[in-house]
């Protein structure tokens, strides 16, 4: 079976390269599924060690226990590319997947966002990411378990507080604060220059401390790995490690619709346009398709989530139908999913699909709100506003190096969830040291402080 | 950060395909259970002091915890949460909400929503008692009659040197062909090829011990009152096993008479009318007397009981208790008065404190809940070990 599928790889990338796709080559593994779903757990084929993502691990074993989720492929980008496939995939489902494949590879190479954060973290994540869980093995190895989970609580705690329109390799903050821009010269200045040249050079040479934070600054990783004021340097490592790989999750995240979209008509194009592919093969690959792209589970009559794949697929389709190609690609390169929902998801094709806005109460009584297509992209976009994070920032680091931070609730609509959010300040507050004071608003909306420790 | 990553990509390019060796997830699923062990045990007393958990038969207890869950910053839940969602529904339509499916493949940061999963985490019970001796820092007791540094040549090791009734032919056997690497040729030993077996010495628990328990089954004595005596005395049975090989139990109750019942009755029972310890007592006394020589039997005796022995029988009970104590290791009273105030200020209360100002190793406590147990256990331990160090 392995035999059959390696055979088709070739056609498949010849095909998709006459189809216009421009991707690195690609190094295609099938591999148990077991392994598989480690991939899926850890987002990286190798990846640091952390109790949580057993507790992720023990979840997905639950879930394909009962049946609910499958994974075909787990792709990553680079040059060359990984893919790995569940060996337990068909023919067919192994033709579907290396045309989806392919379609990833073509959007990872050409998405501006990805494009950039790949040139922050180079085109080697899964290298990258494997040495970072051999250098965390080696600090365990020095500095034992406990001190190291310890770092990695507070490190993963925050992974999703980066800065991606910062680089990768940012500098530390100027140490002293610009100067203030050179006065205008006029009558008064120069009559007091002459009476005391000494004092007024004096007044002009004075350097200001820039403070610290200059500015709100929400990448909490880079900013706790820089300026913690105890923290020793294999825990800074650490949390820069965490920060790299963020980098590399974030344009899979914040591209997701469009991504998966993208391979989604590709696989179902170049299904179609292939005529190297047997019969029966090419309709087991169909059906297979229309299960992933399926918008509402079989037995149901609605869904209270939307389905990546279908959203990006029928978008795609109807882009392609209407603009052609070329203007496709020119979205595919340009957007991520905030201008690509906002941009392309109209009227007709919200009604087409029947997407619709709910409102859900905790005793699970859902009332379908009124059509309002604005209010529809954003409910789509929602989860995903700053990487899926409340609005954190560092604001100030008092004298005696209590960490303020605060949260922005005119963002996000609301405060934090205290329970948690005390829990993630002892996390944080073991590798800063000193004390944190984090600001956010209550129930009632009016200012709360929560403080570690 | 910037390390070379040509090594990396080496090692990934491997043909081992060491994923099938090895499990990642596994690996953290351990170190998970690991911590959960680690703060189950950290509030074990509270949760083995709870009735429930104490099964008579059963070696091991079963704890019903949650996953751990790693914390991030979280928006605090609506009332009325938003969301967007797809399928044949128009506005104003209600209705409720079908179970939430996850889309396939799904990838990246963050945690999932994760419903609600129990482990049932099983603890052996001789593990718990190691860690709650540990924990309490319990001493070991020291048995009052038998060989307390009772010990005893086990086998264990080998040596080239040794009696010859304790050389091993097998393994002198092996040795030669491992010299000389030719099983067919005739056997010839040199000095070097003999084993002999070494022995080396173990101390043993002391060697027999009883333990009495007497409970108060009279028809003030509620069910809750017996299942605080029944943890606590679970408990106590489990601390005296570390000490002896064979420990023996005998279970007595009494109201105005006394009788000897099996564990599973002893428990069961309730009778009515009053309270005469001194019948207890007295039966304990004739059970040792029939059937245990203090003079080789470490002996134990508690007693649990709301304290309402009748007045007229305080001169009895004392008589017959002090006996009993002039034998027995270690006395202990526990009253299970369920929250009344005037704890250890009974008849039987005095009896006990008597006791102890007259030097036997007795002690007594008030059980007023299932938090006691603890402090009572460990109290017990702790005076009894003061005791065994003091005169005796």
């Amino acid at each position: 079976m392995g035999e059959d599928w390696q055979s088709y790889i070739q056609r498949i990338e010849d095909l998709a390269g006459r189809s216009g796709l421009k991707f690195h080559p690609v190094d295609f593994e099938a591999v148990p599924d077991t392994f598989m779903m480690e991939i899926a757990v850890y987002g990286l084929p190798v990846r640091m060690p952390h109790w949580s993502f057993g507790v992720r691990y023990i979840y997905q074993l639950i879930q394909r226990h009962m049946g609910n989720s499958r994974l075909f492929e787990v792709v990553f980008p680079g040059n060359p590319g990984h893919a790995y496939l569940a060996a337990s995939n068909g023919l067919a489902e192994n033709i579907l997947v290396t045309a989806h494949v392919l379609g990833h590879a073509d959007f990872s190479k050409n998405n501006l966002l990805f494009r950039r954060c790949q040139e922050q973290v180079s085109e080697r994540i899964v290298e990258h990411a494997a040495n970072h869980a051999r250098q965390i093995q080696q600090a365990i190895e020095t500095y034992g378990m406990q001190r190291v989970e310890v770092v990695l609580d507070a490190a993963l705690a925050l992974e999703q507080h980066i800065d991606v329109d910062q680089s990768l390799r940012r500098e530390r903050y100027p140490e002293y604060a610009a100067d203030a821009k050179p006065l205008v010269d006029d009558a008064f200045r120069k009559r007091f220059a002459s009476l005391d040249p000494a004092a007024a050079s004096r007044g002009m040479e004075m350097k200001k401390r820039a403070p610290v934070p200059p500015h709100s600054e929400r990448d909490l990783l880079w900013f706790i790995a820089n300026y913690a004021p105890e923290m020793e340097s294999w825990e800074r490592d650490i949390f820069l490690a965490v920060r790299e790989e963020s980098f590399y999750f974030y344009p899979v995240f914040a591209t997701q619709i469009m991504n998966e979209g993208w391979a989604s008509y590709w696989h179902a194009r170049l299904l179609r346009e292939a005529n190297f592919i047997p019969q029966q093969a090419y309709v087991d690959a169909i059906k297979c398709h229309s299960d992933v792209v399926r918008p509402v589970a079989a037995d149901q009559q609605v869904a209270l989530s939307i389905n990546p794949y279908h959203l990006g697929f029928a978008m795609w389709e109807k882009i392609v139908e209407k603009e052609g190609m070329d203007v496709a690609r020119e979205i595919m390169q340009q957007d991520d999913d905030f201008g690509f929902i906002r941009n392309h998801l109209t009227r007709e094709l919200a009604d087409e699909l029947g997407l619709f806005r709910f409102s859900a109460r905790s005793d699970g009584q859902v009332k379908v709100l009124e059509t309002d297509l604005t209010a529809l992209h954003e409910a789509v976009l929602s989860p995903k506003y700053n990487f899926g994070a409340p609005m954190v920032s560092a604001t100030h680091i008092r004298n005696d190096g209590t960490l303020e931070l605060t949260h922005d609730n005119s963002v996000d609509g609301r405060g934090l969830d205290l329970e948690r959010s005390r829990k993630v300040l002892d996390y944080v507050q073991r590798v800063w040291r000193r004390p944190i004071v984090l600001t956010t608003v209550n129930q009632a909306g009016s200012t709360l402080e929560l403080t570690a420790p | 950060m910037a390390q070379s990553t040509d090594k990396a990509s080496e090692k990934s390019g491997d043909a081992t395909k060491w994923y099938e060796l090895f499990s990642r997830g596994a690996r953290d699923w351990l170190r998970h259970d690991e911590k959960v062990r680690e703060s189950v045990r950290k509030h074990l007393p509270q949760i083995v002091s709870g009735g429930d958990v104490i099964n008579d038969t059963a070696r091991t207890v079963r704890v019903p915890v949650r996953m751990l869950e790693h914390y991030h910053f979280r928006l605090r839940r609506p009332e009325e949460q938003q969301g967007a969602g797809q399928g044949k529904a128009k506005p104003g339509d209600v209705f409720s909400d079908p179970s939430k499916q996850r889309g396939p493949g799904e990838k990246g940061p963050g945690g999932q929503d994760e419903g609600e999963v129990q482990l049932l985490l099983e603890f052996k019970i001789d593990d718990i008692v190691d860690w709650l001796w540990e924990e309490m820092q319990l001493p070991n007791l020291k048995p009052r009659v038998g060989p307390s540094e009772d010990s005893e040549w086990i086998r264990e090791g080998y040596d080239r040197r040794g009696a010859r009734s304790r050389l091993d032919r097998r393994r002198s056997f092996k040795e030669m062909v491992k010299r000389r690497g030719n099983p067919g040729a005739t056997p010839t030993f040199i000095d070097e090829d003999l084993r002999f077996r070494q022995l080396a010495r173990r101390r043993q628990p002391a060697v027999h011990a009883v333990v009495f328990f007497m409970l108060d089954v009279s028809g003030s004595m509620s069910d809750r009152d017996r299942k605080l005596a029944k943890t606590f005395f679970f408990w106590v049975v489990q601390g005296l096993r570390r000490e002896y090989r064979s420990l023996e139990t005998v279970f007595v109750g009494h109201t105005t008479e006394a009788w000897e019942f099996t564990e599973n009755e002893f428990f069961q029972v309730s009778g009515t009318g009053g309270t005469v310890a001194s019948t207890g007592f007295g039966k304990v006394r004739e059970i040792i007397d029939e059937r245990y020589n203090p003079g080789r039997c470490n002996i134990y005796l508690f007693y649990a009981s709301d304290g309402d022995n009748s007045v007229s029988d305080a001169a009895d009970a004392r008589e017959s208790l002090s006996s009993i104590a002039g034998d027995a290791c270690f006395t202990g009273y526990v009253e299970v008065s369920s929250g009344l105030s005037r704890q250890l200020s009974t008849e039987t209360g005095r009896l006990y404190a008597e006791l102890a100002t007259a030097g036997c190793a007795a002690g007594s406590y008030a059980l007023n809940d299932f938090d006691d147990v603890w402090g009572a256990v460990r109290h017990f331990f702790t005076a009894e070990s003061r005791a065994l160090d003091g005169p005796a």
